[in-house]
């Protein structure tokens, strides 16, 4: 599953590491941050992914130093940088509102950073000129931040966190703001990019479908607490809790009962081998699930439900139905649509047989705390 | 109107006529609820300061004459007094600032319902009379007012301080009183910086105080300008105060016309340094809003 990312280029010499240790922030009596461990490799992009309110953009504001928490150890590679003021981290941050100064040019907002490090006045032009060629606004220099679109903001924003060459890169729901389109467009740029910059990213979003399509790895995030930190493949597929299961892309969640010999099941179906104790659920995607003859038996690679349609949605590039089995529990399935197919269309009340792929299952302990 | 609607034709322009007419009709409707206050700002203002200026070029014989003006030009009293009123209302503007600016911060950076409460400190004495806040000054700051009395008594000092009747009475009223004029629009530029901007001049290297000089204090600079502005024009004219703390020794303008009136009732005199008045700060308004750029933070365009 991390054959993908183990065969990334070798990151840039300017990223570094981020080591978070035991990393804790009250608010009143409520955790925002729990006692947070997590390692950022360097050069990756990591994305932090949660509801609002999880603390991811606490831990981000933390990093960067924008608040102070109450314990805990924030290392850039080998440098204690918990208690570093914000201006001596040295990192470089887009803010969601993007924070472009609006009583100075394009090119003045891009130079910022570079006057306060004495940089001089040619190679600060070249700089500048350099990082609008990268996020393709070269001619935007002279421009007034007002002048600009929204994407084009947001642009600029990210020439002025990357062109003094920050060791780590930061960013706060950047896209938020800008439409479906080029929200979408500026993910595959921003991808690019870091690909190209080689710095260490951390990403925070509450948009499952951007951190999917961004991230070498994600950090799902809930009450403070870290859900499971890995590959998209790997939190899609084998997600470590129901939290993770329930957050990222749609599922199913049917709570699994134990035979006589203490294999889990469901229904009639055998799910899984004896498990250790404790209450397990199994976890469907709606899309891995398909429409199937309605005698076919489970087999040794297809577990088969039948049940009565109840209720069906065109939804455009799929259809989403939802199986009622026994009147009790509800299986959500979703399925390409075609323009002629008439076997694509249900009618709630149709009797319908759903198969789906023993590999395809997911198994999950009920209760975590996570 | 329906009648009208039903019987247009249909298609391409159908209904064009009948609601152009009601947006007309509801155009007339808002300039219809303007029409009292622009009849009263004529009735008082444009009318008497009409009358002010054709009074201003009436010789005492009753003829066209620019002998008021020539008297300002001619005698160096009426300069001293332009020179009176120009300084002091200069001087109370930057006491304004140098009070007025870090107690705009102060509520600035503070969450927005204990800004609230402070900002009564500063509206409070906007709700009390002009004259019984210029008297209080008096008991305070007079011969064997609380100030020296007490200041007297902890042996600061032995003899009693002049602190009215003078420049130093005028300035101290003055700015009191204009302060809140000043504070109030720089609040409000202040509470519009938005507070990334200052994290994220922090994160691109800047200490807090490259962050106050580069990106704070410019964006609050429009704020600043349009409440300095605002207490420099409202001294030029000012009466009240200069007149009970200056005690006669601080001849601004608007006591000069006072006496005028007064002692020799030569409205021609009297009306003519008005006009002058008025012209000096139409031009000064017109030079500020042209150097700063004013339109956005007096007409709160964005």
């Amino acid at each position: 599953m991390s054959s993908q990312h183990d065969q990334q280029p070798p990151p840039a010499a300017t990223a570094l590491p981020i080591h978070i240790e035991g990393l804790t922030k009250k608010y009143g009596s409520m955790y925002a941050l729990d006692a947070v461990d997590l390692e950022v490799r360097s050069g990756e992009f990591l994305t932090l992914l949660g509801p609002s309110g999880s603390g991811k953009t606490t831990l981000l504001m933390a990093i960067a130093g924008f608040n102070r928490p109450d314990a805990g150890s924030i290392r850039f590679g080998d440098e204690e940088m918990i208690l570093a003021p914000p201006h001596r981290r040295n990192v470089g941050m887009v803010f969601q509102s993007y924070a472009l100064f609006p009583h100075m040019s394009v090119a003045e907002n891009v130079a910022f950073p570079l006057k306060l490090r004495g940089v001089d006045a040619q190679e600060s032009a070249e700089r500048v000129a350099e990082a609008l060629a990268t996020v393709q606004l070269e001619s935007f220099g002279d421009r007034g931040i007002d002048q600009l679109s929204g994407g084009q903001r947001q642009r600029v924003a990210l020439a002025r966190a990357f062109v003094f060459r920050p060791r780590i890169l930061l960013m706060d729901e950047p896209l938020s703001a800008l439409d479906k389109k080029l929200r979408e467009q500026m993910q595959i740029e921003l991808k690019h990019l870091h690909e190209q910059l080689g710095v260490t990213t951390v990403y925070v979003t509450h948009d499952q479908r951007e951190a999917l399509t961004m991230s070498d790895r994600i950090a799902v995030i809930n009450h403070g607490r870290l859900a499971q930190v890995d590959t998209p493949q790997a939190i899609y597929n084998q997600p470590a809790n129901a939290f993770v299961a329930d957050f990222i892309g749609e599922s199913t969640m049917l709570p699994l009962s134990r035979d006589a010999g203490g294999r889990l099941c469901f229904a009639d179906h055998v799910i899984g081998d004896a498990a250790a104790d404790g209450d397990y659920s199994l976890v469907m995607r709606p899309e891995r699930l398909f429409v199937t003859d309605l005698e076919r038996k489970d087999c040794d690679q297809t577990l088969v439900f039948s049940g009565v349609v109840r209720e069906f949605v065109f939804q455009g590039e799929t259809a989403f139905a939802l199986m009622s089995v026994n009147g009790e529990h509800d299986i959500a399935f979703r399925f390409g649509t075609d323009a002629n197919s008439s076997q694509n269309f249900l009618h709630p009340g149709d009797a319908v047989a759903l198969g789906l792929n023993r590999q395809d299952v997911i198994v999950i302990p009920q209760d975590d705390s996570a | 109107m329906t009648t009208s609607a039903v019987s247009a034709p249909r298609g391409k322009g159908m209904n064009e006529e009948a609601l152009r007419k009601q947006e007309v009709g509801e155009q007339r409707l808002l300039l219809s609820l303007a029409t009292p206050a622009l009849l009263a700002v004529v009735a008082v203002v444009f009318i008497p300061v009409g009358w002010l200026f054709y009074l201003s070029f009436m010789g005492n014989d009753g003829q066209f004459s620019l002998q008021h003006y020539a008297k300002m030009i001619e005698y160096k009293s009426y300069a001293r007094v332009f020179i009176t009123t120009f300084e002091v209302s200069i001087l109370t503007t930057l006491i304004c600032i140098l009070i007025g600016y870090p107690l705009a911060y102060f509520l600035a950076m503070l969450p927005p319902r204990l800004a609230g409460f402070f900002m009564l400190a500063v509206l409070l004495p906007f709700w009390t009379s002009l004259l019984v806040r210029t008297y209080a000054w008096l008991v305070l700051l007079q011969k064997n007012g609380l100030l020296n009395d007490f200041a007297i008594s902890i042996g600061l000092w032995d003899t009693p301080l002049k602190l009215v009747h003078n420049l130093t009475g005028t300035l101290i009223g003055m700015a009191h009183i204009m302060l809140p004029f000043l504070v109030l629009p720089l609040y409000g530029s202040m509470r519009k910086i938005d507070r990334d901007l200052m994290q994220a001049a922090a994160n691109l290297g800047a200490s807090p105080g490259q962050a106050f000089r580069q990106v704070y204090f410019p964006l609050s600079l429009s704020g600043m300008v349009a409440g300095s502005l605002i207490v420099f024009v409202l001294c030029l004219g000012f009466y009240v105060t200069p007149a009970v703390l200056g005690g006669g020794r601080v001849v601004m303008v608007s006591t000069q016309i006072t006496a005028i009136l007064e002692n020799q009732y030569d409205w021609g005199a009297a009306s003519a340094l008005g006009v002058v008045l008025l012209v000096a700060t139409l031009a000064i308004l017109f030079a500020a809003t042209r150097l700063f750029k004013l339109d956005a933070a007096l007409f709160g365009k964005h």
